[in-house]
């Protein structure tokens, strides 16, 4: 009976057989930086909105505090987006007539909301709470990133699990003094960890409860 | 066979004491029962329904594990965030606000606090500063919220059944008011028909309107009504007073034939006054003696309870009263004894008379109040908290006369669905089809509606201005939550439409209040509405005195079966028959969801030779009727019980075609009950979806009950049942708690079944509503269920309640079969349930001992209907299909004190979480808190010797425990 195959199919075979180890373990690097990258998670992406506002401008050069459009960051879950009446409040005044505040001198008069596209998006899932964060010693671009030099908003962080729990297995890598929450410009100090452990304990996190997963979903 | 009832009473016979059980299957053990009892789920509860092939099968799953991969790479879609133009100031995205107004039913109100989520309201709370609330509520006004939302709610104006628009009706009411203002009795031949008011500004409307047109006319109908309350006070005192109780500082009460625990005004005020003196202060309790017609949870919270023909009740309470007169001789030795007992705490005693009881079982309770002292002590009378107190059927009977000698030329109907509602020998609808203009104002297009030219979508409580009197006359300003979702109208503009003037629901209100409160005015109107209440609104107790010469009631009952109108203990009279979450509520004594039954005793069932679900024929003076029958230990022997609210052809999606209508046997004559109903078996079967079997535990000692004296010797007596493993007997580690340790009680001896931890459940945790077909396979979502057990002889059990939640173990069951770690355990002691983790293995479900884990066989949720959107809560997430959940102890509000407590730097206070289920409680039977503070007052409760875990047994320990029943007997009733 002749041989089916010939001889070179051995080392095919054995190639093949060897080869499909790096085959699969390429697939799921793949599979893994697809997830990660953001084409899936969106960081980075700059959202194009109904008026093209520049936290650049607003917060970086004219140096207006957070607060004052994210009025409910400190009290509440949700930081909060400013109704038309704070853009109005000093633009009824200056750039009253500029083009490119059309849509927000329409929305004023017509009493129509403008809708912005949501910048950072978490599942619905998952439960963030705004306020415990900033009262508890996370500055604003631990996570936002240096919105202050966004001309456009994007998403700083990945957003994903992960990510989150990195900070709250060990927040002492982050965490920052409370009256430096809201100072963009903050950079962390050398001995952060050192700091970090202190200011642990200062502000009393409960360790034991930042890792319950009914401390965000429920 | 030998009947059902027979096998039981051998085998009752066979066994030693008294033992707990919660159906007649499992005390007979049929074979049907054994096998339920094996399953972790009912038959089919837990098997695919669609005949799959294995070819099939393996198809799809190769398919879905390709395409699994591939679904973790979808991106989110992008959101939109729409932020006010202009934000009203009190509002902060993401936290609720609370507005105070009122629940009505009936026309009386309990106080309540709407939670509003930026303009939507999500719950409903009680009013801790109103006096028929404390803080909590009953069922319906729970399920309020979901009226509201309800997707068949009426939402558009129509005439002749097409939509017509408001203008049109105006135009049209304009012209009716025209004709009948320029008759020479301005008003003749107009006749307004609304339910029981007790609004003052309705009740000034009305009047105006019947001032400036004398020959119009008010009638009032109210199926579950008072007639024969305050036929009763005119008997006995000459004038139709309100009379309520305070079981706060009752010792000894009577009930005779009345639910006071579960219906009627001020029903959750009494329960918790009631429950308050369950607890032993001093070696001293209350004690309850009820004489019922059929079994309710009055009589279940009964220490001594006799069941009575409902015809029966009159002479007992003629007996009562000649017994504490001491004129008479010849009296059973228990009514001597009830009679006695009240005699000794003079002062410290009600004698309460049930509803559907007549007029003169009323006067004698008033009579045996005043004798004992008890007026002015535990029984106050009032005027009338009604606005017209004039009697409800004789109201409807004059409209129908008069509609039959065509003498109504237009009939506006507020509210209400007489068509449906009334009794048939009144024969309504056909009377009404003689009525020239027939107009409808109501929240639904409903059966009434249908035979009316004009329908009026009405706004709901939470959509309008008005008030409400509560039980004892305190006023409640309601105010609107949301504007009208479908322009729905009040019945204050409609009755201002007809005097011509458009003035808003407001301004009604405002007007009618300012002319009272001149002087201050804004100050009280915002106090009043902040509040909930209108201050010393509350009517001042009066003094009467009743007649002596009382005419006796009637005694013994008629020929044959006794048929009795109760209405229903969840939808009570239909008007909520569309609400799902009450449908599926299981009745607190049958456990039977979405139907009606006809209910009988376990002798009548065998002289009649029924068994449950046995379809029968009623044949009442002609008039037939077709039912399931129930079987119900404690119900007295040939009376049949049949429930209001079903049967509905035009209820919408969800009541529309459930059981059968009582209604349509009902007499004038005889609202209430009567003798001479026929029965006859038909051969079919009807399906019936009781939970009662549903996630059982049998054969434990799971509800523990003592004597008073008893517990007084043995205080442990709950702990010496069974043997509490020891600390250190486990395979685990122990958990380490450092800060909260969330912890609850229930109390077995306050809880009076009124099931509205579970519809608070339902309504705070977004709980599905899964159907008839669903809750037959035991797939009922609720996260918390109330047990009802038996305990001794079929004729005459004692009965408890049980609410069973999630017991939180420390030793979790449930947690360490979890494959993909979707249920956890957390640093305070909470089995956390993790729904985006969940796969659906149902591994935790079955190894439960509680079985209080629940599984979403399909997609529950309605993810559409946009109305229903707004009623969730939004800090709890929307489970869908494949996801196991369960009870958290709302660790969405622990979470929020937490964080709360967190930015203050301060640890949570005691008391500042409650639960969904503890906060409705009218009973105040659960307390939750933290085990770790030893002087929360959880911690206190569970050092009480009552206290005992559920299957402790298991080594579970359970962080939800009990507080152990304790009944207060008379020793001159015990037997032997």
């Amino acid at each position: 009976m002749p041989q089916i195959f010939h001889r070179s199919a051995n080392t095919i075979s054995k190639f093949s057989i060897f080869g499909a180890l790096f085959v699969l373990a390429a697939l799921v690097y793949v599979t893994y930086g697809v997830n990660m990258s953001s084409y899936i998670t969106q960081a980075g992406v700059a959202r194009e909105q109904p008026v093209q506002f520049s936290h650049a401008h607003h917060v970086g050069q004219i140096g207006i505090d957070c607060r004052y459009c994210h009025t409910s960051v400190e009290v509440s879950n949700y930081a909060g987006i400013p109704p038309t009446k704070t853009c109005m409040n000093c633009h009824s005044q200056i750039w009253a007539n500029s083009e490119f505040l059309e849509p927000v001198r329409a929305s004023f008069r017509s009493g129509k909301s403008l809708e912005w596209v949501r910048v950072n998006d978490l599942p619905e899932f998952v439960y963030f709470n705004h306020s415990i964060h900033v009262n508890k010693g996370v500055g604003c671009d631990t996570c936002h990133g240096k919105v202050n030099r966004m001309p456009l908003m994007w998403q700083h962080a990945s957003l994903q699990m992960a990510w989150c729990l990195d900070c709250h297995r060990k927040p002492e890598k982050y965490i920052r003094p409370k009256e430096e929450v809201f100072n963009m410009d903050y950079e962390q100090p050398d001995n952060q960890l050192e700091m970090g452990r202190k200011l642990v304990k200062e502000y009393n996190l409960q360790l034991a409860i930042l890792t319950n997963c009914s401390t965000c979903h429920r | 066979m030998s009947h059902i009832v027979d096998q039981i009473k051998e085998r009752l016979k066979a066994r030693s004491g008294k033992e707990y059980w919660r159906s007649l299957e499992e005390l007979a053990d049929t074979p049907e029962f054994q096998e339920m009892l094996h399953r972790e789920f009912p038959e089919g509860a837990s098997e695919w329904g669609d005949g799959f092939s294995r070819r099939g099968f393996l198809k799809l799953m190769g398919a879905s594990l390709a395409l699994a991969g591939a679904t973790a790479c979808t991106r989110q879609p992008a959101e939109k965030i729409v932020p006010y133009v202009r934000q009203p100031e009190e509002i902060i995205p993401g936290r609720p606000l609370y507005f105070a107004g009122a629940a009505t039913l009936g026309g009386y109100a309990t106080g309540v606090l709407v939670e509003s989520h930026m303009g939507r309201p999500t719950k409903i709370e009680g009013n801790p500063d109103h006096p028929a609330s404390l803080g909590a509520t009953d069922i319906f006004a729970q399920a309020s919220v979901l009226e509201m939302y309800d997707p068949d709610r009426s939402q558009a104006l129509t005439y002749l059944g097409n939509i017509s628009s408001w203008a049109a009706f105006l135009a049209r009411l304009n012209e009716c008011m025209i004709v009948h203002r320029k008759y020479p009795t301005p008003g003749d031949g107009l006749r307004i028909l609304t339910e029981s008011v007790t609004s003052p500004t309705l009740a000034a409307q009305l009047q105006e309107i019947l001032t400036a047109l004398p020959g119009a006319k008010w009638h009032q109908w109210e199926p579950v009504n008072r007639d024969n309350v305050l036929a009763g006070a005119r008997m006995a005192f000459g004038e139709p007073v309100s009379t309520h109780y305070n079981f706060r500082n009752a010792d000894i009460i009577v009930s005779l034939d009345s639910d006071f625990l579960n219906y009627g005004p001020g029903t959750v005020r009494y329960a918790r006054d009631f429950a308050a003196r369950r607890k032993v202060e001093g070696g001293k309790m209350n004690r309850l003696y009820t004489i019922e017609s059929t079994t309710t949870n009055t009589g279940a919270m009964a220490d001594h309870r006799f069941a009575r023909k409902a015809g029966e009740i009159g002479g007992i309470a003629q007996a009562l009263l000649n017994a504490v007169r001491g004129t008479s001789t010849g009296i059973e030795k228990w009514i001597a004894v009830i009679a006695k007992d009240l005699a000794a705490n003079p002062g410290a005693g009600i004698v309460i008379a049930g509803d559907h009881q007549p007029a003169e079982v009323h006067a004698a309770a008033h009579a045996i109040n005043e004798l004992l002292g008890n007026a002015g002590k535990t029984v106050f009378y009032t005027d009338p908290v009604e606005a017209d107190p004039s009697a409800r059927l004789q109201s409807l009977r004059l409209l129908v006369d008069d509609m039959n000698r065509s003498q109504v030329e237009t009939l506006i109907i507020l509210g209400g669905n007489p068509v449906y509602n009334a009794p048939s020998d009144l024969k309504f609808a056909e009377a009404l089809s003689r009525v020239g203009t027939r107009m409808h104002v109501g929240l639904y297009d409903d059966e009434t509606s249908y035979l009316c030219h004009w329908h009026i979508p009405q706004a709901h409580a939470l959509e309008s201005w008005s008030d409400a009197r509560a039980y004892d006359g305190t006023v409640t300003l309601i105010q609107p939550l949301i504007a009208p979702l479908y322009g729905g109208k009040t019945f204050h503009e409609i009755l201002a439409a007809m005097m011509g003037s458009d003035r808003s629901g407001y301004t009604i209100v405002q007007d009618y209040w300012k002319k009272l409160h001149p002087e201050n005015f804004d100050h009280f109107w915002r106090k009043s509405l902040h509040d909930g209440l209108v201050e010393g609104s509350a009517f001042p107790p009066k003094t009467v005195t009743a007649k002596a010469d009382l005419p006796p009631a009637a005694t013994g009952s008629g020929e044959g079966l006794e048929i009795q109108f109760r209405p229903d203990p969840t939808i009570y009279d239909g008007r909520y028959s569309n609400l799902g979450w009450l449908q599926e509520l299981p009745k607190p004594m049958t456990k039977i969801t979405w139907d009606n039954t006809v209910l009988v005793s376990p002798m009548t069932a065998k002289r009649f030779a029924l068994s449950a679900e046995d379809v029968v024929e009623l044949n009442y003076k002609g008039r037939k009727v077709t039912g399931p029958i129930w079987i119900l230990a404690g119900q007295p022997d040939d009376s049949i019980t049949v429930h209001f609210g079903y049967g509905r052809t035009r209820a919408g999606r969800v009541g529309t075609g459930a059981g059968f209508n009582a209604y349509s046997l009902q007499t004038a004559g005889a609202p209430c009950y009567d003798s001479g109903l026929e029965l006859r078996k038909t051969g079919s079967k009807y399906q019936l979806a009781s939970t009662q079997m549903h996630q059982m535990m049998e054969g434990r000692h799971l509800v523990r009950s003592a004597e008073l004296d008893e517990y007084l010797q043995h205080p442990d007596f709950a702990r010496e049942v069974e043997e509490t493993p020891a600390d250190d007997m486990t395979m685990y580690p122990p958990y380490k708690h450092d800060g909260y340790a969330w912890g609850m009680t229930i109390d077995l001896n306050a809880c009076v079944g009124c099931n509205a931890c579970v519809v608070a459940c339902v309504s705070e945790n977004n709980i599905a509503v899964v159907g008839k077909d669903q809750v037959r396979r035991g797939r009922e979502m609720h996260w918390i269920r109330v047990d009802r057990y038996f305990k001794g002889e079929l004729e005459d059990p004692e009965i408890y309640h049980q609410p069973v939640p999630c017991m939180q173990c420390e030793n979790a069951p449930c947690e360490v079969v979890c494959p993909v770690n979707a249920t956890t355990h957390s640093a305070e002691g909470l089995n956390d349930m993790v729904y985006n983790r969940c796969i659906g293995t149902r591994y935790c479900s079955n190894n439960c001992p509680y079985k209080v884990r629940r599984f979403n066989f399909f997609l529950y949720s309605d993810l559409q209907s946009p109305s229903l959107k707004l009623q969730r809560n939004p800090d709890v997430t929307v489970r869908t299909r494949g996801v196991m959940e369960k009870c958290t102890y709302c660790v969405q509000r622990i979470n929020h004190a937490r964080i709360e407590a967190e930015k203050e730097n301060r640890t949570v206070r005691d008391g500042e979480i409650t639960t969904a289920c503890q906060q409705v409680c009218p009973a105040e039977a659960i307390v939750f808190g933290n085990i770790h503070d030893p002087e929360s007052r959880v911690s206190l409760l569970k050092k009480e010797e009552r206290n005992y875990g559920l299957l402790a047994d298991l080594n579970t320990r359970p962080r939800t425990t009990y507080m152990a029943n304790l009944k207060n007997p008379n020793p001159e009733l015990k037997e032997g």
